[in-house]
């Protein structure tokens, strides 16, 4: 289905450790909304010197209500745009593109399934968790963070997983270290088939190696930067083997931001490698 | 045209305007609609058809296409900066045959205007992409892209020099269909971009596009060096929007029935009356696309307003307005 343009109230503005979570009106966004979508909002308002939207994993959707549907983001702060966002107030308008890209693929038959989210990238694992619980699938969770407050969500995603193992880098909570300290662990006691993360490059990188050194099948959902977020613009692109064996520079805004683990040349991310398909040749 | 247009006056209150006739032509290209996408800023056209009717609009220009596939540069290839972005890209394409046999195809299929953009190395590759489009259907127009580095010429830029400049048209020219206009893209990273538009305009260019981007750079404060892999990138958006007023309306004052593109931060109708009244025949929007995805039909609406807000009846009666001569006082004569 088409992505919408549309103009959402903020309906709703409220602070999670070091995350803003934003509540707003998006009529049609839940019914075209899968796990792993995402959307994108202009920064400043018609006359902005800031023209480039910014993207956020859909965190949740509700399809009916007073507001004809709504829908949350998490907000984490990372320069003057995302301040300028976590800064809106009730009744705001934000001007809304989604939903977008390519969603996680969920498995057909029952399978055991872990999400790992590393800081806010927990955001689409719940919509994710709900879906998979509802097919019969088991959950279990590991989130990771450097500290406490740059978790999100820890508390909430507990009900929808069998087991959550949190990590932090410097002990502030859970288990010090990372994701990966313990993954292995996870993967040998839930028997894992699949393995969905999303977060940080460094963190995904691991996690899809962990994942092929066990045989398990992962999908990762990348943050690239995106200029327009629609597949026009040609920024968002990182190296990715396709079925064929060959690689290409694919654009994560359309292609992905979900790719399977293995497709991804995590170590090559922020390069060409030298066998892509049109690489510059040796010359010139 | 019987439609009339409707915006909102002071207070509020509904203005009933006439419509506009917004027809014009770039050279023998005749469009109802003047308002066209920009290279490198619409892909071709499919993902931008999801937000509005493409077929509405002027036409779609095509992200500029090579002989070869191209995976262009490594990231970051882009770093937003005030009121634009600078972008450097790399020509990624899938080379010119997969973009006849499916971009192409699918945009006659879909009946929208196309004006297809090409970019070489050499002058001879601009010769054999004219020629790989000769006889080819569903094309309205030729764009040259020449803000490309010479691999025989040390990598100076084509559109930097108005003799290399010139041979690309000629060559272009020399290859493609009669019937099918060539409109040359200039860059602004010129001391006098009239020699280039002259120099294009003697080898055969029916039209010329203005503006390319112009080059700029952002070192990241975080790593200390350049934001961009490529170091260096193409300054766009509304930042460079007075300098490419400034070129189409140099290029009209000198060669006043050259058509003209114009581009360069087109954000609004109002931006884009700006450029016709300096001389362009047509427009195209392309940065503030990844601001407002439906932007290059909101624009053409937006200046068909501004037009009828101003009494213009026809789109052209309104190019290259700001250059008449001085307005002749009123002067309230009783006529025998
Ligand atoms: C991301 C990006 C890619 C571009 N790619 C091309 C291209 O392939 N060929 C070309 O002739 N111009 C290209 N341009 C330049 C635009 O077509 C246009 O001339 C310039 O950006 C000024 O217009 P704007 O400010 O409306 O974007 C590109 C611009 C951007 C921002
Ligand atoms: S962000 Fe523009 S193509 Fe992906």
């Amino acid at each position: 289905m088409a992505p919408l343009q549309l103009t959402g109230q903020v309906l709703d503005v409220r602070r999670a450790g070091m995350y803003t979570v934003l509540s707003l009106t998006a009529p049609g966004l839940a019914e075209r909304t899968k796990p792993g979508h995402f959307l994108n909002i202009g920064i400043g308002g018609e006359e902005s010197g800031l023209l480039l939207r910014r993207a956020f994993a859909i965190y949740q959707v509700q399809s009916r209500g007073v507001y004809g549907g709504s829908v949350d983001i998490v907000v984490g702060v990372h320069g003057k745009g995302t301040q300028w966002l976590a800064d809106r107030r009730r009744h705001d308008n934000l001007s809304i593109v989604g939903p977008l890209g390519k969603p996680f693929t969920l498995p057909k038959d029952p399978a055991n399934c872990i999400l790992v989210g590393g800081g806010y990238g927990t955001a689409p694992l719940f919509m994710l968790a709900d879906q998979l619980r509802e097919r019969g699938c088991r959950v279990d969770v590991v989130a990771g963070a450097a500290t406490e407050e740059k978790l999100f969500g820890t508390l909430e995603i507990k009900r929808a997983a069998s087991t959550l193992t949190v990590t932090t880098e410097d002990g502030s909570m859970g288990v010090q270290g990372r994701v990966t300290d313990v993954l292995d662990d996870v993967i040998t006691k839930t028997k894992a088939d699949v393995i969905y993360a999303c977060g940080p490059m460094g963190m995904l990188a691991a996690v899809a190696n962990v994942a092929a050194a066990r045989g398990v099948y992962s999908q990762c959902s990348v943050e690239e930067s995106m200029a327009c977020g629609i597949g026009v613009c040609m920024t968002c692109v990182l190296p990715v083997i396709g079925d064929d064996g060959v690689t290409r520079m694919v654009r994560s805004c359309v292609e992905g931001p979900v790719f399977r683990g293995d497709q991804v040349r995590w170590s090559d991310v922020g390069t060409v490698p030298v066998d892509t398909l049109g690489a510059p040749t040796g010359g010139h | 045209m019987s439609r009339a247009l409707i915006t909102s006056g002071p207070a509020g209150s509904a203005v009933h305007l006439p419509a506009v006739d917004m027809s014009t032509s770039i050279g023998d290209f005749e469009t109802p609609m003047p308002v066209f996408t920009a290279s490198g800023c619409a892909a071709a056209g499919k993902e931008l058809d999801q937000f509005f009717d493409i077929t509405h609009i002027g036409g779609i220009v095509t992200k500029s296409v090579m002989m070869n596939a191209r995976s262009g540069r490594a990231t970051p290839r882009m770093a937003e900066t005030p009121s634009g972005m600078l972008n450097s890209i790399g020509l990624q394409g899938p080379g010119i045959d997969a973009f006849i046999d499916h971009d192409l195809a699918w945009l006659r299929q879909r009946g929208a205007r196309t004006v297809v953009s090409i970019a070489g190395g050499s002058v001879e590759e601009y010769g054999k992409l004219a020629a790989k489009l000769r006889n080819v259907d569903g094309i309205s127009a030729i764009e040259v892209n020449i803000s490309c580095p010479n691999v025989e010429d040390r990598g100076q830029v084509f559109a930097c020099d108005p003799n290399s400049a010139a041979q690309v048209i000629q060559a272009v020219k020399r290859n493609s269909d009669t019937k099918v206009p060539i409109i040359a893209k200039l860059s602004p990273d010129v001391t006098n971009i009239v020699t280039i538009a002259q120099a294009v305009e003697r080898a055969g260019a029916d039209a010329v596009a203005v503006i390319n981007t112009t080059l700029g750079m952002v070192i990241d404060l975080e790593t200390m060096r350049p934001a961009l892999a490529g170091i260096t990138g193409g300054l766009s958006g509304p930042a460079i929007r007075p300098m490419a007023v400034r070129c189409v309306w140099q290029i009209h004052q000198a060669l006043p029935n050259l058509p003209i593109l114009g581009m360069g931060g087109i954000r609004n109708g109002e931006d884009a009356l700006q450029f016709i009244l300096a001389g362009a025949s047509a427009v195209s929007v392309g940065t503030v696309t990844f601001h407002d995805p439906s932007a290059p039909m909101r624009v053409q609406d937006e200046l068909e307003v501004a037009l009828a807000l101003r009494g213009f009846t026809t789109l052209r009666e309104a190019i290259g307005y700001a250059h008449r001569g001085p307005d002749v006082p009123e002067i309230a004569e009783e006529q025998e």
